[in-house]
């Protein structure tokens, strides 16, 4: 990510995390990890953002909570799963009330392991995520972008 | 009378860290009643213990929430300890007693940033944050993990903290002490704090009692009950008085958490000036059989863990019974009445914890 057009605004939803990954994802955003030196804002709103964290599995109760709020993103975006429970239900894959990872409805692009992910990994993911958001961008340009 | 309008708030709104919804029912800016609708993260992790046997489960329920990991994992082993009614050696029960005060002041910090950002003091939501890395490095340091750390086993603790890093940690939070006054002072005086939080959110002595409130909520309405007191690990030692304010309102919490804050740097004080130099685990054999409880004083509130053992690996049930669960109900009263604005704010005051709550 030599150089970056746009600051991306990120979108965090806790699926069904048990908190630790949440509290890593905020303190990403506070003095000492601090994201918004790569231009990344946190946002509550899914029509201002870019990126989509997700902590935490899919349960029957948060999946229309989670494609909903994908699909109020407008394009390109990327979607992040932070921490193993995201990645693929983690520790509590076997509980009933589980689907399992993001991406059992979510196409996601950047999976961050760990348990808690570590705030390190998780602006890997980010940077990451950025780099990928402006080959979606230039991808979609080339296509015709929003006007085709 | 004026018309009656419902507003929906969550599970996914700018201001929430954590899913939860209520339908807030209003009267021009007034809160006239909430229902709440919960249920977006929970997972089922109760029943998992059919499926991992009874040492391997304390990974599992650390999992319950994130905050207070290593309490939740502390509670489950008392009680299985008790089953097999094992007395565990006495640096395991210090050793505990440190990291979980480590926990409370963590946890805390977060509540009084997450606080600040309520009322839109971004600044000190920094600051706070700051502070809790501090204490962050230091459970990094003597376990490895900086939120999730797994010290905890059924017959002691994993992890031993030799005598220089104890001391170095006294010498941290002595110079952190200095610091926090600092930073706690600007929401005990400064005018603007003031007005967002004194008044905001009355829960008197008797609504508490009535709706069960638990933890800083229930001891800022006046009500001076901390499960420490049972001395569970190794409070029986240590000496320490009961944080109670009598406002009842908003700043009364901010107040009873922050002298928390320094009430477990001081508790932190005492148990490594007293810690002995014994084992830190003993081996214990064969299979639960039988029930048992524990409670423990959480950062938030008591939380009761049960647990059945039926002689075999696996154990029948465990159950947990958490603090924010039975402060939802006085977060509900002491929405009644509220401006649609302090909506936020009066749902943090409880400090929810809604993957505790779900499990
Ligand atoms: S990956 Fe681990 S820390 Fe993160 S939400 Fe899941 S259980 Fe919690």
């Amino acid at each position: 990510m030599a150089k970056v057009a746009k600051s991306p605004w990120l979108l965090h939803y806790d699926g069904s995390s048990c908190n630790g990954c949440d509290i890593e994802v905020l303190a990403c955003l506070t003095p000492v990890y601090d994201v918004e030196r790569f231009g990344v804002i946190n946002t509550g709103n899914p029509k201002h953002a870019d990126i989509l964290l997700i902590t935490g599995g899919i349960n029957s109760q948060n999946k229309p909570v989670v494609e909903q709020l994908y699909s109020q993103m407008p394009s390109p975006k990327v979607v992040v799963a932070v921490g193993i429970c995201a990645c693929n239900g983690g520790v509590f894959k076997e509980c009933y009330n589980i689907l399992g990872g993001v991406d059992k409805v979510l196409p996601v692009d950047i999976y961050v392991p760990g348990c808690a992910a570590r705030p390190n990994a998780i602006i890997d993911g980010v940077v990451k995520a950025v780099a990928l958001l402006e080959e979606k961008r230039a991808k979609m340009d080339s296509e015709g972008g929003n006007n085709k | 009378m004026s018309t009656r309008t419902i507003v929906p708030f969550g599970p996914q709104h700018p201001v929430l860290p954590e899913p939860i919804h209520l339908d807030l029912v209003l009267e021009d800016e007034k809160v006239v009643d909430a229902v709440p609708k919960i249920g977006y993260i929970h997972r089922g992790l109760e029943k998992l213990v059919e499926k991992r046997d009874f040492n391997d489960y304390v990974y599992v329920i650390e999992r319950t929430c994130g905050i207070c990991s290593f309490m939740h994992g502390m509670g489950y082993v008392e009680a299985v300890e008790r089953i097999f009614d094992a007395e565990i050696p006495d640096r395991a029960k210090y050793l505990r007693t440190i990291w979980a005060e480590m926990s409370r002041i963590h946890s805390h910090l977060l509540w009084l940033g997450l606080l600040a950002d309520g009322f839109g003091f971004e600044a000190l939501f920094y600051q706070c944050w700051r502070m809790r890395e501090r204490v962050l490095d230091m459970f990094e340091e003597s376990t490895g993990g900086r939120v999730i750390f797994s010290v905890n086993k059924i017959g002691g603790v994993l992890k031993d903290m030799p005598a220089d890093m104890l001391a170095r940690f006294v010498n941290n939070f002595n110079e952190m002490e200095k610091e926090l006054r600092e930073l706690t002072n600007v929401f005990l005086t400064d005018f603007s704090v003031e007005t967002r939080l004194r008044g905001v959110g009355i829960l008197t002595r008797d609504e508490a009692i009535d709706l069960g409130a638990a933890g800083p909520m229930m001891r800022a309405s006046d009500i001076a009950i901390d499960t420490r007191k049972l001395g569970y690990a190794a409070y029986e030692d240590i000496d320490f008085d009961i944080i109670t304010s009598k406002d009842c309102d908003s700043y009364a919490r901010c107040e009873v958490r922050i002298g928390e804050i320094f009430q477990s740097i001081d508790i932190i004080r005492q148990a490594v000036s007293k810690i002995p130099d014994t084992e830190i685990s003993i081996q214990i054999k064969g299979n639960p059989n039988g029930e048992a409880f524990a409670r423990m004083e959480q950062p938030r509130g008591e939380a009761i863990y049960y647990v059945r053992g039926n002689g075999t690996k696996f154990l029948e049930r465990a159950r947990v019974r958490t603090p924010t669960f039975t402060n939802l109900t006085p977060m509900l009263k002491t929405l009644k009445g509220a401006d649609l604005a302090d909506v936020p704010l009066l749902v943090l005051t409880i400090d929810p914890c809604i993957s505790c709550t779900e499990r």
